[in-house]
């Protein structure tokens, strides 16, 4: 990390370290106590780690030559895809922990850390924005310099993202152990936590422009309108929601600005945007990069691919209401979602159908290499999760699933089954090229992953649909004398086969991504003398 | 160099697209990202008649349903929908079911109601639920009462077990914010010489086996502390709250150490009030379910 800087850069960076330091003491100072003070004992470690070891290495390494700056800048991704692996580990592990205890709620340990209204937050933000979120920013820095043809805009702001992105998903896990939360699904993490990633954030949207702008091709690829749309949108939806007056500037409750139900459809703004930027947009550019340089196709359809991205784009943003059916959101607002989320479909599968058709000429490729296979599965799990994302947003259907596990079935099928896939095949993908490699180091790993997470796909999603269908249909039953015919604890005896199973297929999705990181491990640490790639040219060279 | 994909090598001159792909047939755009390109396929039609489609049934939907806001107000869409009319009309239809047979329990004879076979037979399934729902959490789901919770399927009672008791118990709990809940208070003996406490304790303990020494000092401590709540020599049935001591139902415990620590700490237990949550009906209706309960056990006597 340190060598690929120039002396200047390593100053910056040593400047900041220096910042970083200054700030986590000043933190655990003002809060004294409590999570606000843990956290900026965080930072102050952080800070102190990275003043050593850029400190340390100033003058070590011979400074770099101007001829850098015609190579694409990739130590950053390599770093973003560890940290990617790390977190699916913590994550998805922590998400088995909970569907054991889904299932053994005796086994709860007696400590208030780990009880399960704490764990679960460090499972969804754990592999949603560490997991998730380190592919997502890894991925786009690789994409973005070779689709356009340039090198990352400096070389400093990248660390900044990715290590400030990381502090971001630390103070986030560490403080839900601690209770600290502001009771916003998927936005948890308390005011200053969310400053520090609004500052982080911005600095990757300038970082993303600067080098977009310095792009040696006519046209801006595909990919980087996705990740573009996931930058930009997701820090609108981070800001809006998070809007909170704290209790006090040295302690880490406060309060949301909104309120009742206006606060309701905010949150659910933002909690089904997260889902369609966050969790879609990002890595529809990761699949519009990925499948064609893979499958070496071209994508099948440019007109489709702009249909996709603006359907999606507007679409979306109407849909989160349908969150809140049968709720004190006024009717009109719930109708307006439910619609907007019915003609979301089409874009849905125009994208991935545009991605299976991109397919045809490499089907062979597809049977024998498991990497791609990755992708395709992922394209299709996006299919079929979109078309039951609208179909459970019909507000009469909607009226069976509410509340119960097939909603959670939904969501894994388009996280395990669309976006980790995607995560996977583009870390197949990049991981050998990162290490100097032409292979992974174990190739019958990738294998034994592939049919390891389809298997524990399969199984926690049709596990899943079924105890949420036995579940609505249990609650809503009336008997011939208008008494209900089951009561709750009736519904939450029969979950036990249905959260057995839930447990094995997350099991096995875990197994399968622990060998990812074994398998990476191995390739980098065996990686071949690597240099960093250097611009790929047009086909054809144009004359003067 | 030039970035106009018209002037590059075999390109149309016009479109800018080359390169005919072998497998579709298609031209490419002319675009070429670090080695991926697109094909210049025509807009498949059944996207197009999809999106048609979607949005047609969206303008039913915003026509017929309640959809788009007006400032103050909003369009109500040609069906006349409300989402609180349609909750209550719903809730109405089930309670109309109910009513037939619910209304017995109003202002019951629980002789009559208990006798009535027919009846009991309609109801028993939803007092059930009405249990499962509301009772079981902390009672159990077969009335199997826990440690500070009371069994309900024996015969031992603490305020009586009588359905016109149980009812009245639904209605203003038990040390709850009823304005006229019960009251049942253990105070906290921490004021006594542990040495006597411990006596006590092995007095109180030893009381259940039948085994007390009723001439030791421990009952003199007995007599001047406890009587008044738990009758003499600890046979209770004051019901006042304060449980028997002769038999093994006290629902903290009645080992020695229990008893220690209900006298160093007190107790104060904790039953909600219902009358704000179920109808009187319901009330009275698991009234009689839980004074059932007990009724295929042979227990003890009270």
């Amino acid at each position: 990390m340190i060598a690929t800087l120039t002396l200047r850069e390593r100053r910056i960076g040593l400047g900041l370290s220096v910042a970083l330091a200054v700030l986590g003491l000043a933190m655990a100072a003002a809060a004294r106590t409590g999570p606000m003070a843990v956290h900026g004992g965080m930072a102050l470690i952080l800070g102190l780690v990275l003043i050593f070891a850029i400190g340390g290495a100033l003058y070590d390494h011979p400074e770099q030559g101007e001829d850098r700056l015609t190579r694409y800048y990739d130590a950053p991704t390599r770093f973003g895809i560890v940290m990617t692996l790390i977190w699916a580990v913590i994550g998805m592990g922590v998400g088995v922990w909970l569907a054991a205890l889904m299932y053994w709620p005796e086994a709860t340990p007696p400590w208030p850390a780990t009880s399960f209204g704490r764990l679960r937050p460090v499972h969804t933000s754990g592999v949603i924005f560490g997991f998730g979120g380190n592919a997502l920013i890894a991925t786009s820095f690789w994409v973005l310099q070779r689709t356009s043809r340039a090198r990352l805009a400096d070389a400093v702001s990248p660390w900044v993202v990715l290590i400030g992105y990381n502090l971001f998903c630390l103070w986030a896990a560490s403080g839900y152990l601690m209770g600290s939360t502001q009771s916003k699904e998927y936005a948890e993490p308390e005011w200053y936590a969310d400053i520090w990633l609004t500052i982080v954030w911005v600095t990757y949207f300038v970082l993303y422009i600067r080098t977009l702008a310095r792009r040696a091709e006519p046209h801006i690829y595909v990919a980087n309108w996705y990740y573009m749309a996931f930058i930009l949108v997701v820090a609108l939806l981070h800001i809006v929601n998070n809007l909170a007056l704290p209790v006090s500037w040295t302690g880490a409750e406060s309060f949301p600005v909104w309120a009742g139900v206006q606060d309701a459809m905010i949150q659910w703004w933002y909690g089904h945007n997260a889902v369609a930027f966050f969790l879609t947009a990002g890595f529809l550019g990761m699949l519009y990069y990925f499948l064609p340089v893979r499958a070496q196709r071209p994508i099948w359809s440019y007109r489709l691919s702009i249909l996709s991205f603006w359907g999606i784009v507007f679409f979306y943003m109407w849909a989160g209401s349908h969150h809140l059916h049968y709720t004190a959101l006024p009717y009109w607002v719930q109708t307006l979602g439910m619609t907007f989320s019915v003609m979301l479909l089409v874009p849905s599968w125009a994208s991935a159908g545009n991605a299976i058709a991109t397919l045809n000429g490499a089907w062979h490729k597809v049977r024998d290499d498991a990497t791609l296979r990755f992708m395709f599965v992922a394209a299709v799990f996006y299919g079929l999760s979109t078309f039951e994302g609208s179909f459970l947003a019909i507000r009469p259907v909607n009226s069976l699933s509410h509340y119960t596990d097939w909603t959670v079935g939904h969501v894994h099928s388009g996280t395990l089954g669309w976006v980790a896939m995607i995560v996977f095949g583009a870390i197949y993908t990049l991981v050998p090229r990162l290490s100097g490699r032409d292979t992974m180091a174990w190739p019958k790993a990738i294998e034994w992953h592939f049919w390891l997470a389809v298997a524990g796909t399969l199984v926690y999603v049709v596990a899943l649909w079924n105890a949420g269908i036995t579940q609505g249909l249990m609650w809503r039953a009336y008997d011939e004398n208008g008494a209900l015919s089951y009561s709750f604890i009736q519904s939450v005896e029969a979950m036990l086969p249905y959260y057995a199973a839930r447990t094995l297929g997350g099991t096995l999705f875990l197994a399968g991504a622990v060998l990812c990181a074994l398998n990476c491990r191995a390739t980098m640490r065996t990686a071949g003398d690597r240099v960093d790639a250097t611009d790929r040219p047009l086909a054809a060279q144009p004359a003067e | 160099m030039t970035t106009d994909p018209k002037a590059l090598p075999g390109a149309d001159p016009h479109t800018g697209n080359r390169d005919i792909d072998p497998v579709t047939g298609y031209d490419t755009t002319g675009h070429d990202w670090g080695g991926i390109r697109e094909l210049n396929t025509p807009f498949p039609k059944v996207a197009l008649i999809a999106l048609v489609i979607t949005v047609v049934y969206s303008i039913i939907a915003w026509i017929l349903l309640p959809a788009w806001p007006l400032g103050r107000d909003y369009t109500r869409g040609l069906l006349g929908l409300d989402q609180n009319e349609m909750a209550m009309e719903s809730l109405g239809r089930v309670e109309t079911r109910r009513e037939t047979w619910l209304a017995a329990f109003d202002d019951p004879d629980f002789d009559a109601i208990a006798a009535d076979e027919a009846l009991m037979a309609r109801a028993r399934p939803a007092a059930e639920r009405l249990y499962q729902d509301n009772c079981a959490a902390c009672h159990g789901t077969e009335g199997m009462g826990g440690p500070g919770f009371p069994v309900l399927s024996d015969d031992y009672w603490l305020w009586g077990g009588d359905p016109e008791t149980i009812a009245t118990t639904l209605q203003v709990g038990i040390n709850a914010t009823h304005p006229d809940t019960r009251w049942a208070q253990m105070p906290a003996f921490d004021w006594m010489e542990r040495s006597d406490r411990h006596a006590l304790a092995g007095y109180v303990s030893d009381l259940s086996g039948g085994r007390a020494d009723h001439d030791g000092p421990a009952a003199v401590l007995f007599e001047e502390n406890c009587v008044a709540c738990h009758g003499e020599r600890g046979r209770g049935g004051l019901m006042n709250g304060a449980p028997a001591l002769t038999d093994d139902a006290v629902i903290y415990g009645q080992d020695e150490a229990s008893v220690m620590d209900t006298l160093r700490n007190g107790r104060q237990g904790l039953m909600p009030y219902w009358s704000d949550r179920l109808s009187d009906a319901e009330i009275n209706l698991l009234a009689v379910y839980v004074a059932g309960l007990g009724d295929d056990t042979t227990g003890g006597t009270p």
